[in-house]
């Protein structure tokens, strides 16, 4: 046993992590998916501007790359910046919510209201106000999307402190910020990260929404912009291969900020420990 | 006699679900002394901790700190570890020190003394899910003695752990008590641990909670072995056993 690093278990190399089960499980479906899709469109002769065939959508998304992919990172700043805003303002509304229970009880409602009105009708009003100014509109779009799962989650991780450490701390004779910053911040810390991780794909969405009702309008176009356009022009293909980056990206979004989550949460956590063999 | 410390006068504690959890109880804690406080589940012995640390406060009667400065200086092991699942065992033993606005550079020689003495040398930087029950009340004990307090409260701090363990720690602690001349007021379900380490025993009882004896163990310390095989050692576990019985008087389990 090490003397600086008592009983930490071995971290599993790489490539231990991609032949593992929760690897080639999902990926064993996909490609039974995709060989039933292919064998589908080939069987029932469906034309290709009704349902292309997976090989025909791949070859789509090479030949498009360049267009693609800028109009994929239109579309990832407008998330990138919703959901940094999301998490940052999330955070900051919740500890307001802490600091006095009448700022929680006369405003949580109207995050609950912004929840869950439904963002495609508020969408266009948005758009229209802010006419001037279309990626801020976007970015504030997919706010609304995103934010709502951090206040929520990061509220409830704050009052979920432990008794005995609250006694603790009281018995410590600490001030409500330090009180704060050492024992409810880190208490709520797993309940904030389960909240990111639920609105990073929020964001995505809500960007993607957002691009909808905007429209083709505006000169920097994203990923929406594209889907749209192809399937007015019933260029099916390219559809599906935009489709397919959204997909992709959300997909990442997910899995990097799981990751983020083990790393911060490995150590302590009961949700990020892995299981001793 | 000892100079009192603490005095509860006729407190009595009743929470909001209608519970008595304390009825009239009075009791004077010396200065220097080390008090156990023993009874059944659920007699009041936690509650007793929570007023004297001031964490709630008597319905009725009075809890009067007959030296006042010790009020700022006192130090609570609670039932389990309570520690921060996020901080290494350093940094939880380190959190008082830094609550109190002491740098790092000056608490550490501190911590690392608190850590040697409880024995946890070597896993300053694991996390108390890597620890067994006993490291961690140990750690916990750990964070509670490096502010150097002059009153100690613990709470059943040994009551999870098998009986070597606890030994080992009863002796550690009564060796501290010794040097440091501590207040130090204890709770345990335990009758051989409360002869073996007080200077006085305080017997509850439940259904309400009260004291219903109070004994003094007069052994000269430091303790060993040979007490525990004594005559008298016998004798004061009878008397400790007899009032708990009369303390579960009322109560009769079918
Ligand atoms: N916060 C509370 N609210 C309501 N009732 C409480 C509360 N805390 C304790 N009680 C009640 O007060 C009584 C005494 O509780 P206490 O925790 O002091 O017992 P105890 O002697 O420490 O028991 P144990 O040995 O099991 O720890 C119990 O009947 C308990 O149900
Ligand atoms: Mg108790």
């Amino acid at each position: 046993m090490s003397r600086s690093r008592p009983m930490f278990p071995a971290r599993r190399s790489l490539i231990q992590r991609i032949v593992s089960p929760d690897v080639l499980a999902p990926l064993g479906v996909g490609v039974l998916f995709l060989l039933a899709w292919d064998a589908f469109v080939q069987i029932s002769g469906l034309p290709p501007y009704l349902l292309p065939r997976p090989g025909l959508v791949l070859q789509t998304l090479i030949d498009n790359w360049n267009e693609l992919f800028a109009s994929l990172m239109v579309t990832l700043q407008i998330t990138v910046v919703a959901f940094l805003a999301a998490a940052i303002s999330g955070v900051g509304i919740s500890v307001l919510f802490t600091v006095n229970k009448w700022i929680e009880r006369s405003l949580f409602p109207y995050a609950v209201i912004l929840q869950t009105t439904p963002l495609v009708a508020i969408a266009p009003l948005i758009v229209i106000w802010l006419k001037e100014n279309t990626f801020g509109a976007l970015v504030l779009c997919a706010w609304i999307a995103a934010f709502f799962p951090v206040v929520a989650n990061t509220t409830l991780g704050l009052n979920s402190v432990d008794r005995n450490l609250n006694n603790l701390f009281k018995l410590y004779n600490t001030n409500p910020w330090q009180r704060l910053i050492y024992l409810r911040l880190p208490s709520a810390l797993p309940y904030f990260l389960g909240g990111l991780r639920i609105s990073g794909g929020l964001s995505l969405i809500g960007a993607v929404v957002a691009e909808f009702v905007a429209g083709t309008g505006g000169a920097k176009s994203g990923i929406a912009y594209q889907i749209l356009i192809s399937s007015y022009n019933l260029q099916i293909p390219k559809m599906f291969a935009a489709l397919l980056m959204v997909t992709s990206l959300g997909i990442l979004i997910f899995i990097g900020l799981s990751a983020l989550s083990d790393r911060l949460l490995r150590d302590w956590h009961e949700s990020a420990i892995k299981p001793e063999s | 006699m000892l100079q009192p410390a603490i005095t509860l006068s006729h407190v009595t504690k009743v929470f909001s679900t209608g519970t008595i959890a304390l009825q009239d109880v009075s009791l004077t804690v010396g200065d220097g002394e080390f008090l156990s406080l023993v009874g059944p589940s659920g007699c009041g012995k936690s509650t007793i901790l929570s007023l004297i640390a001031g964490l709630s406060l008597p319905t009725q009667g009075d809890l009067c700190w007959q030296i006042p400065e010790y009020r700022q200086e006192l130090a609570f092991v609670f039932q389990d570890a309570a520690l921060l699942p996020w901080s290494t065992v350093k940094e939880n033993i380190r959190l008082p020190l830094k609550l109190a606005g002491i740098s790092r550079a000056e608490s550490d020689q501190l911590v690392d003394e608190a850590i040697e003495l409880v024995g946890l040398t070597g896993f300053e930087k694991a996390f108390p899910r890597q620890l067994s029950g006993g490291m961690r009340m140990r750690a916990s004990i750990a964070r509670a003695i490096v502010t150097q307090p002059k009153v100690l409260l613990m709470d059943e701090p040994f009551g999870a752990l098998d009986e070597i363990t606890r030994n080992k720690l009863n002796e550690d602690v009564m060796q501290l008590w010794h040097q440091k001349r501590w207040t130090v007021i204890f709770v345990t379900h335990n009758i051989y641990e409360a002869v073996y380490l007080s200077t006085r025993v305080a017997v509850m009882g439940v259904n309400p909670g009260r004291i219903v004896d109070e004994l003094q163990i007069d052994e000269p310390y430091p303790r060993s072995e040979a007490f525990r095989q004594s005559a008298q050692f016998g004798q004061y576990r009878h008397r400790l056993a007899t009032a708990l019985a009369t303390g579960m008087g009322s109560v009769s389990i079918l």
